[in-house]
């Protein structure tokens, strides 16, 4: 299971300039939450079957599966909102299931569905969260890192449903805590909003906060998350840095183009046509674990012909296959 | 498993009842805001006023002692109906949309106690519940000539008191038997309009068969209107205090509290 490895922050370059220094806040080994052989049912039903998991200060874990695969049954239970058929669980050195008022001081959530206050402004609503907590931040500096001052006026029940959020996000935020749940916090954003969404997550990072997210969403996985971790049926299947996942450090390139006009599998010399996997759309797609000799190969048959193969991909594995495959496996 | 240790001290919280003070003052907000908690439960019992007191206004209504007029008789019985709607209906409604919403789950994720949520609604209910009585017998008093209390007011305010909490309580204790937001409605409905008609609020009760006075005797809004009742009559002689209505009041808000905590949810129940 996890061992306190710490990875380079495996995120494009855009992100880790959100973060900034954010990676020296990080204490190798700290656990934040600590999970050992967790079950949760609901009557017959067992919803989380015996998981293992460990967070760190400090970085992004993200926690992927499919629906009903028991995510946020898992984060209720980390949230301190249910209680757990068997093993051990520790949230800040604290038992979630006898959390007490001091331990939500620290620990900040997003649910994955809550209204906002519909008859409060967005400024009187985080005024009134605020004062539920002993250390709180300044309310308009919120209100600012999640870009809804042109909103702070406007009531709660006339926000759109991405303006919603981004309160839920400064809610989760009043309290200053160390640990925060995200629970699908981008579902329903547009592309914009939701890269403006990674950035100020990549930017809490860098206050050194620890996050929890739970995500449908590959890229945000792969662009937010120190490690990921997959949940399917109530086990965990998968678990590593974005790159390590699922053997993807280890997979097969794939090289991929479209077939030029009226040529098909048939013409392609023997080495190629044997690293071909798939045709799909008039595509071709080959598998190698040696990519830049398959491609010499690949360049000199078309050269031969004249063709051009303009539009010729070479690419990992994506995270979404990995985890298509991690998932599915488990069905 | 590594010890946690928390990176930077936190400043103590705010006492108990500065909480309390703090939700009171976010929840009445957000009440006064909310344009069909002002109609319900600050419009509507005017409104009745007016409406009963035109039809029935030149009549009496014989009670303990002897005869008074129609708009001395509706005011108690509307002052109970402004409590009941602020404490029991409207608190019914707006905590189960919270409730369903998540928005009581949301706050429960914070340090604030449970019971200072439940106390702040209660305060913002009771108040409500004693604006609108003010409210009323200001309207009865001045535009209908209904008779003013003097000597029995404190008695009129501890029922007023003493109805307002327990049908508070009574009320935490219905929103456990509501599943979703859209049922809140109508089941409040079914629980008290067929109340208020058989309680003397609508209809003075010397038209009411024996039968159903016995039915209504046994809940309380009966004993709400009863007990008012008692400190509005100029019959009256003494202080007012009716302490078998209230009795009977206080014992129905304990089973609500009861039944409130035993299985009041954070959580929403419909999903």
């Amino acid at each position: 299971m996890a061992t306190g490895f710490q990875t380079e922050r495996a995120v494009p370059a855009t992100a880790r300039s959100a973060a900034g220094q954010g990676d020296g806040h990080r204490v190798a080994g700290e656990t934040v939450i600590s999970a050992c052989g967790l079950r949760i049912c609901y009557g017959d039903f067992e919803a989380v079957r015996g998981i293992d998991l460990d967070v760190y200060r400090g970085e992004v874990f993200a926690f992927l599966g499919p629906n009903g695969a028991g995510k946020t049954t898992t984060v209720e239970l980390l949230e301190g909102y249910l209680k757990r058929t068997a093993g051990e669980v520790s949230v800040l050195g604290v038992d979630p299931e006898h959390a007490d008022a001091d331990w939500r001081e620290r620990v900040g959530v997003v649910l994955q569905e809550s209204a906002v206050e519909p008859d409060l402004t967005v400024r009187e609503c985080l005024k009134l969260y605020a004062g539920y907590y002993g250390s709180s931040r300044p309310v308009d500096e919120l209100i600012e890192l999640v870009g809804l001052k042109e909103k702070a006026d406007v009531l709660g029940g006339q926000l759109s449903g991405g303006q919603r959020r981004r309160l839920d996000v400064a809610l989760a935020l009043v309290g200053d805590p160390e640990l925060i749940f995200l629970d699908e916090p981008t579902t329903g954003f547009d592309p914009s909003a939701r890269r403006a969404a990674w950035e100020m997550i990549g930017g809490l990072q860098a206050l050194g906060k620890t996050i929890f997210l739970t995500t449908h969403y590959m890229e945000e996985a792969e662009y937010l998350a120190d490690r990921i971790c997959v949940l399917a049926a109530g086990r965990i299947v998968g678990e590593g840095t974005p790159q390590t996942l699922g053997g993807r450090d280890r997979a097969r390139s794939e090289i991929s183009f479209t077939w030029p006009a009226g040529v098909g599998r048939a013409d392609l010399p023997p080495v190629l046509l044997a690293a071909v996997s798939t045709e799909h759309r008039g595509r071709a797609e080959l598998q190698t674990a040696a990519p830049m000799e398959l491609l010499g190969t690949l360049a000199a048959w078309a050269q031969e012909h004249g063709y051009a193969l303009d539009d010729i991909e070479v690419h990992r594995p994506t995270l979404e296959k990995i985890y298509l495959e991690l998932t599915e496996a488990s069905r | 498993m590594s010890v946690y240790t928390a990176p930077h001290p936190r400043s103590p919280r705010r006492p108990a009842h500065a909480l309390v003070a703090h939700q009171v003052r976010y929840d009445g907000l957000a009440f006064l805001r909310n344009r069909q908690s002002r109609f319900f439960t600050l419009a509507l019992p005017v409104l009745f006023l007016v409406i009963l007191c035109a039809i029935f206004g030149n009549g009496t209504v014989r009670v303990a002692g002897g005869e008074i007029k129609e708009s001395t008789y509706y005011v108690p019985g509307l002052v109970a109906y402004g409590v009941i709607s602020a404490s029991f209906m409207n608190l019914v409604i707006s905590v189960t949309a919270q409730r369903e919403s998540g928005i009581l789950k949301r706050r429960r994720s914070t340090p604030v106690p449970a019971w200072v949520l439940i106390a702040g609604r209660s305060v913002v209910a009771v108040g409500t519940g004693a604006a609108i009585a003010v409210i009323l017998m200001l309207i009865g008093a001045v535009v209908y000539g209904a008779t003013v209390p003097g000597r029995t007011i404190p008695a009129i305010c501890v029922s007023i008191a003493v109805g307002a909490i327990t049908f508070c309580a009574l009320g935490f204790a219905l929103v456990t038997a509501i599943k979703s937001a859209d049922s809140a409605q109508p089941v409040i409905q079914l629980v008290t309009l067929p109340l208020l008609f058989i309680s003397g609020v609508f209809v003075p009760s010397d038209v009411m068969p024996r039968w159903l006075l016995d039915v209504s005797n046994f809940f309380p809004v009966r004993h709400l209107q009863q007990a008012l009742l008692k400190g509005f009559n100029p019959h009256t002689v003494g202080a007012g205090f009716a302490w078998h209505d209230l009795l009977i009041l206080a014992i129905w808000g304990a089973v609500g509290l009861a039944i409130a905590i035993w299985r009041f949810s954070w959580k929403p129940r419909a999903r």
